[in-house]
């Protein structure tokens, strides 16, 4: 374009402007990664707690063992399909998960999911909202080490593009807290929900930092 | 009092907004071309479109077809003429039978939303439905002559 061929550094030595090009897209990357590992899209000011990465690892490790449970990680499947049972196998009838993670043709989730529970044992579990997470964005937990997972929820391109408030706010999702209303016959995940919201809470707003591996 | 559009018709049934819808179509109603198996998702003997969805009716309350469009076995077309139902008929699906309205309107929905499927879609699509019979074989070679069917508008 015209604008860019009259600002031809013609009056600069080639060297100052490799090494300030090369200075300046450190301090971009530096940046991003800032963000991206404490904040996601959002305003790090905001935060009501002090950074504290101690604390924040210990309060994700109990976010991962929640995660790593079957009633969470069932519907977060390395695969196409979903997982089912205490044992996480496949689910019965290999039902996929689609492009948006709704199922296919005749075997979408809510041909058999129902709004709510259906009573017994071995019965589908409810939600009006039940799906796997899309194609396009699969938010794997299943294989994840607690560092993997913790890196992947902080990654706006990785986590269903969440910044900072909307993640706070995904904890009482319907879907989220339907892991503690999972029927007859289904182990619950190992916190309550209230303390998962709180080791959730704490997580984030103390840097959301990843343990190491 | 609940209303109900089944096959274009309406119906009014004074029924615990609870009931399955099976057992509405079924024992209310008298529509009795969908089937019983299982009760509990399992089977895919029960299946019937809801707005075009080939939901189990044995585990969806009858509140949630409240409104919606029902279609059974009975009204997937008009002479017994659908091309599923044509390509059922020459190649000689069913067994003892029973699973095979389950089978045709579960096939309906692969059908409408993809009108070449391969095997591996028939598989994802028609997997939950269960023959005790084994006659999926049958089921397979009769959906893809039903997709052509369609395709050459027969
Ligand atoms: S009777 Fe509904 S799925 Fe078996
Ligand atoms: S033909 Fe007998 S169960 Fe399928």
């Amino acid at each position: 374009m015209k604008q860019h061929s009259a600002m031809k550094p013609t009056n600069f030595p080639l060297k100052t402007i490799t090494v300030m090009a090369i200075i300046l897209s450190v301090i971009g990357i530096m940046t991003t990664a800032f963000k991206a590992r404490v904040s996601p899209g959002g305003n790090p000011e905001s935060s009501k707690m002090k950074r504290d990465s101690l604390a924040s690892v210990q309060a994700f490790m109990d976010v991962y063992k929640v995660l790593m449970s079957p009633r969470c990680m069932n519907c977060h499947p390395a695969g196409e399909a979903p997982l089912q049972g205490d044992d996480s196998h496949i689910h019965i009838m290999n039902v996929q998960r689609g492009k948006d993670g709704t199922g296919l043709y005749s075997a979408k989730c809510s041909n058999c999911h129902q709004p709510t529970n259906v009573p017994g044992e071995h019965t589908p579990p409810g939600n009006p909202k039940w799906q796997l997470p899309p194609g396009d964005m699969k938010m794997v937990f299943q294989g994840k080490t607690a560092r993997q997972l913790a890196m992947q929820i902080m990654d706006y391109n990785q986590n269903g593009h969440k910044n900072k408030e909307q993640l706070l706010e995904h904890a009482h999702d319907t879907l989220v807290k339907a892991a503690w209303n999972m029927g007859e016959g289904r182990t619950p995940p190992p916190l309550t929900h209230e303390e998962f919201v709180a080791a959730w809470n704490k997580w984030i707003e103390t840097g959301g930092y990843a343990p190491a591996e | 009092m609940i209303t109900l559009n089944v096959n274009q018709k309406s119906y009014k049934v004074d029924v615990d907004p609870n009931m399955p819808l099976l057992w509405v179509i079924r024992d209310v109603i008298g529509l009795t071309g969908t089937k019983y198996g299982c009760g509990v998702a399992q089977c895919g003997a029960c299946v019937v479109h809801l707005d075009g969805e080939a939901v189990r009716s044995c585990v969806t309350k009858v509140s949630r077809a409240e409104g919606k469009k029902i279609v059974t076995i009975e009204g997937l077309s008009q002479h017994n003429d659908h091309p599923l139902q044509r390509a059922w008929q020459e190649i000689d699906v069913p067994q003892c039978g029973y699973c095979h309205s389950g089978q045709l309107m579960s096939a309906a929905v692969l059908l409408r939303e993809n009108p070449n499927p391969t095997d591996k879609d028939i598989d994802a699509a028609m997997a939950g439905n269960i023959c005790r019979c084994g006659t999926y074989l049958r089921i397979r070679k009769a959906i893809h002559l039903a997709a052509e069917m369609q395709r050459k508008g027969k």
